[in-house]
This record gives C-alpha cells, structure tokens and sequence, in this order.
C-alpha cells in the first residue's frame, strides 16, 4: 500500500503573529516553524500503517526551500520519501491542486484536517473531489482491513463511524495516533533520504489575500473579590452586556 | 443576485448556525433560497423565512438523513442550478465546511471559509477571514463570479426580518455512485447544548480534581444555558468525553461568554477560545495565564466560588 502524507510548515503555536509591509506579509522573524500539528497526527499513523503493513509512506509539501527542514523532520520520523512542490502555499485551492497532481496512485491520501495558519479545514475535501475518490473529516480512528477502511469521525457533539473503500482521503485529528519523536538513527538517515523538488502546476487564482490584520488589544482583566461573586454577574449583564 | 443558503439540521431541527447564515445571506442583499435535507421539522422549514429566505427548498428523501458529503454537495449543486444561484452560502461545520469545498471545486466558485464579517463589495468581493488560530485576520478577494462562502459561528447575527417563505418541495438525482461512504453508526450526546453552537460555555480544567466533581460545573451550565467543555488534559485522562475537549486540536469556540474554572489556560486551550466576546477565569492560582487573557477573573478554590456564582446567578434572573 503506497500512502501520501501531505503536511504543512506553520509557525509554532506559540508563535507571535505580526506582519510586515504594510500588513501585506507574515513577519517570519524569531518564528519556528513545525510540521502542522494536525499533519502531524497523519504522519503518525502513516507510520503505524508503515510498521504493521509494510506500506510505504511519502511525504508531500507544497513550499519553498524555507519548508525542507521541516520535510527532513518528517523524513526522520519515518517517511520513506518526500516531494517538494516549490511554490508559496497562498489558497487552499492551489495546494489542494499541487496535491492532486501528484497524489494519482496512492492508496491513501493522509493530511491533518486543518493547517494551523489559514485554518481552511477544506485541502483534504478538494482533493478527494479532484480526484473523484472520498475524502473523510475529521478523522480520529483509522483502520485498513483490505480495501475497506473503517474510521471514526468527530461530529459536533458526538462521533460517527464511517466506512469506505481504497482509495480515499483522510484529513486527521487526535487520537488517531501518538505523536512522533525522530530519534538520533532517524535524524541520520533523514539526510540521504530522496527529496524530490518539483515546479507547481499551474493553477488560476481564485481568491488573493490583500492584506492581515491583528485583533484590537484587549483590555486589562478585571478582578473581582471571590467574596463578592454577585459583582460579577452584575458587570456581566451591564458592562460586557453577555448575560 | 441569488444567494443559495444550505441549512443543516439535527434530529428535524435546524441549527443555530445555519440561521446566522440565512441573516448574513439576507444581509448581502438580492434574494435568499435556503435548501433543507432529509427528514426536518416542517415548523423548522417555515422557521427560515423569518431570517430572510423568501424560498425553501425541501429536499425530503430519507437517503439524505445521513449526510454523505459527496452526495450533499451533488444536491447544493442542482440546486444551485435551478435556482440559477450566485452564491452559496453555509455554516462552517464538520459538515458545511467539506461540503462546500466540493462544491466550490465542482462549479469553479472561489471558496472562503471561517468568514466572520460581510463581504466588501467597494472595489470587488472582499471577505475577512479568521486565521492563525484566531490570532488574525486575512481580508481576501474572491475573484470568482460564482462564491462560495462558510460563516464560522456565532460571527454573523441572527436577525428576524418579519418575512416568510415559500416551502417547495426539491427532488434532486441521487446518483449512487456518490453513495462512496456509507455511516454505520452515529454516537451524539442528546439533551446537551452543542458546544460549536452555544451562546455561553463553561469548562472545566484539572483544577477540578476528578470526573466526580463535575456537578458544580453542570449546574453553573444549567443556570446559564450553557454547553459544557474541558481542557485537553481532562479529556486525555477521559474524565470527560473528547467532543468537550475545547482547545487548538479540539472544538473551537466563539461564544458571547466564556468560563474557565480551574484551567491554567496553555497556549493550546487559548488558540481554541480566543474568539469568545468575553472571558470569565476562577482559578486559586493568581500567576495562572489564563488570567492574561481574561476580561474577568476571580482568584478563588472552585469548589467554593462556582457554586457562590450559580446561587448568584440564579438570585439576579
């Protein structure tokens, strides 16, 4: 079974968001970037299919040079391989595109179901209409028996268990696996493992951001006596008027 | 300018969000068709035009009680074409947002998703998006004739305009080969208030001690009408279920009103909340940082505040 892991390289999640150029660029400046944490939980379990069914797992990322340190990482983790599709992730249409393009046969398509920096939550379900095969999301549980993959998805207030048949698209969340640590051995072998570069495809742009914007500061907290909770539940109602 | 509005329901009601994006679809101008499917209460269906729909669409065939997306966004589409309709407009929801996306792909519209303004229409079609985990804004032109739009909760306000709609009935083709997953089963707490949906949200956090101590928290949620959630650590130690784990990977909320009691407040659990009006933190920790992002606080055991604050609330309705 051939798996593609597409993943994301967004900032750490206890980045400081600003932006440059007159609110028109992310400021990237002491920002670390990881693999998406959603992305993350693909990869995981991408891995746990590697080790109990001998699947072979390729790692996807639509991203300049900036992104292959964070590729390497996935590698050593336990990828077997990585593409590169050298273009700046601006819409989720375009990514959902580049994937597409190379995600022709591959059994399973695993992503997270959301980056963590546009927060689209729509990649995995553009795909799967690209390529006129399911896309499930968000996935928490997923289990291949044959062609028949069985899983777990979350739905407002509950769960649904869902089935269907190879090839499909899988945008993950937790608990669908344990995060993965690379160890010394993986980061040494991450090195010589093959890092295709390829050009995007050419795609239309149909939506272009125009600029970014930080919400307004927020005000200091206002503290109220835990002997005098009432107080509370007037400036409730009267001053942040939410009661 | 035909705005086309899916409206998602459960159990044959339709959901709160699906309302606010009647009133932002009303709120856009031109004429406003909702579309409905499966099984839904017909008090529900002519509930709708009191938000702006002048038409609605009732798909009634029970094959569309299960939402498969595949076949959900082939019915959006025939109706999108009968109505000859401009935009499509939904609820961003573990079933609007796929859906949507599906269809955007399908008709070659431009898709935004987590919009939470109305669209600028002074030099083309601008929507503002929450991003970074509602750390930001992106303000992003769709460039499309037709677009397609997912209102991320509680961002568009429900508004009775004192109208009605037609209700019609739609039979869309259902073709089985869209029929590509099939639900075997579906778990959903009954009788809770949705978390997504929920006005107001109270979670709890480990500074609760234990699964059994979760009464105080409910009854404070009575009071208030509120959903209940928890931190990601309460829901790692299965002292309640995931669906309440409010945080970064799990639900995200905007409420009018949120209170945390006796959650530290990680990063992770703030990327999930930071879009809440306003913010209440109990916790007996005064350094916790929680309190940074708080409009209020109280620094105070929970066992002894919450249930102060129930008594409170319950003395002032």
């Amino acid at each position: 079974m051939k798996i593609l892991v597409c993943i994301s390289h967004v900032p750490d999640t206890t980045s400081k968001i600003n932006f440059i150029d007159n609110n028109t660029r992310f400021d990237t400046t002491g920002v670390q970037f990881i693999i998406g944490p959603y992305d993350d939980y693909a990869l995981a379990r991408a891995i746990e299919l590697k080790e109990t069914s001998g699947a072979t797992v390729t790692v996807l990322n639509v991203g300049t040079a900036d992104t292959e340190p964070t590729i390497r990482k996935a590698l050593a983790i336990g990828a077997d391989d990585a593409i590169r599709v050298n273009a700046d992730p601006t819409d989720s249409y375009f990514v959902a595109s580049q994937i597409a393009e190379h995600a022709k046969g591959f059994d399973l398509v695993l992503m997270g179901r959301e980056s963590i920096d546009f927060n689209g939550g729509v990649v995995h379900a553009m795909v799967g209409e690209m390529l006129g095969i399911p896309a499930i999301s968000p996935v928490m549980k997923l289990d291949i028996e044959g062609t028949t993959v069985k899983m777990t998805k979350e739905i407002e207030g509950g769960k649904e268990m869902v089935e269907a048949s190879l090839p499909l698209v899988a945008g993950c969340q937790e608990p669908i696996a344990e995060w993965k640590i690379p160890n010394m051995r993986g980061i040494m072998s991450a090195r010589t493992k093959p890092l295709k570069v390829v050009e995007p495809k050419a795609v239309d742009k149909l939506i272009v951001a125009q600029k970014f914007e930080l919400p307004a500061p927020k005000g200091a907290v206002k503290m109220i006596s835990p002997d005098n909770v009432a107080e509370l539940v007037t400036r409730l109602k009267t001053e942040a008027k939410v009661l | 300018m035909t705005t086309l509005v899916f409206v998602e329901a459960s159990e044959g009601k339709i959901k709160k969000t699906s309302l606010e994006a009647i009133s932002y679809a009303h709120a856009m101008g031109g004429s406003v068709v909702a579309i409905a499917l499966g099984t839904v209460d017909k008090a529900e269906l002519e509930s709708i035009g009191k938000y702006g729909a002048t038409k609605v669409l009732h798909a009634a065939d029970a094959k569309l009680d299960h939402p498969v997306i595949q076949v959900y966004s082939s019915v959006l589409i025939q109706a999108m074409q009968q109505e000859n309709a401009d935009n499509l407009i939904l609820a961003n929801s573990s079933l609007g947002t796929p859906v949507a996306a599906k269809v955007a792909v399908k008709t070659g519209a431009a898709f935004a998703s987590n919009v939470v303004e109305l669209p600028n229409t002074a030099s083309g079609f601008v929507v503002k998006r929450s991003i970074y985990t509602g750390k930001a804004f992106s303000f992003v032109e769709m460039k499309t004739a037709k677009k397609v739009i997912a209102i991320r909760k509680n961002a568009a306000e429900m508004k009775e305009t004192g109208g009605s709609a037609a209700i019609t009935a739609f039979t869309p083709t259902l073709n089985d080969a869209d029929f590509n997953t099939k639900i075997l089963s579906t778990e959903k707490a009954t009788g809770e208030i949705s978390l997504p949906e929920a006005n107001i949200v109270v979670s709890g956090g480990r500074g609760l001690k234990g699964p059994e101590h979760w009464g105080i928290l409910e009854e404070l949620a009575k009071t208030l009408h509120a959903a209940t959630g928890c931190s990601k650590p309460v829901s790692d130690m299965g002292w309640r279920p995931h669906h309440e784990h409010v945080g970064q990977t799990g639900v995200k909320v905007a409420p009018q009103l949120y209170i945390a009691i006796g959650i530290s407040g990680a990063i992770q659990h703030l990327a999930g909340v930071n879009s809440s009006k306003c913010i209440v933190v109990i916790n007996k920790d005064a350094d916790a940082p929680f309190f940074k992002a708080a409009d209020y606080g109280i620094i105070g055991d929970a066992f002894e505040v919450v249930p102060k604050l129930t008594a409170a609330i319950q003395a002032a309705k």
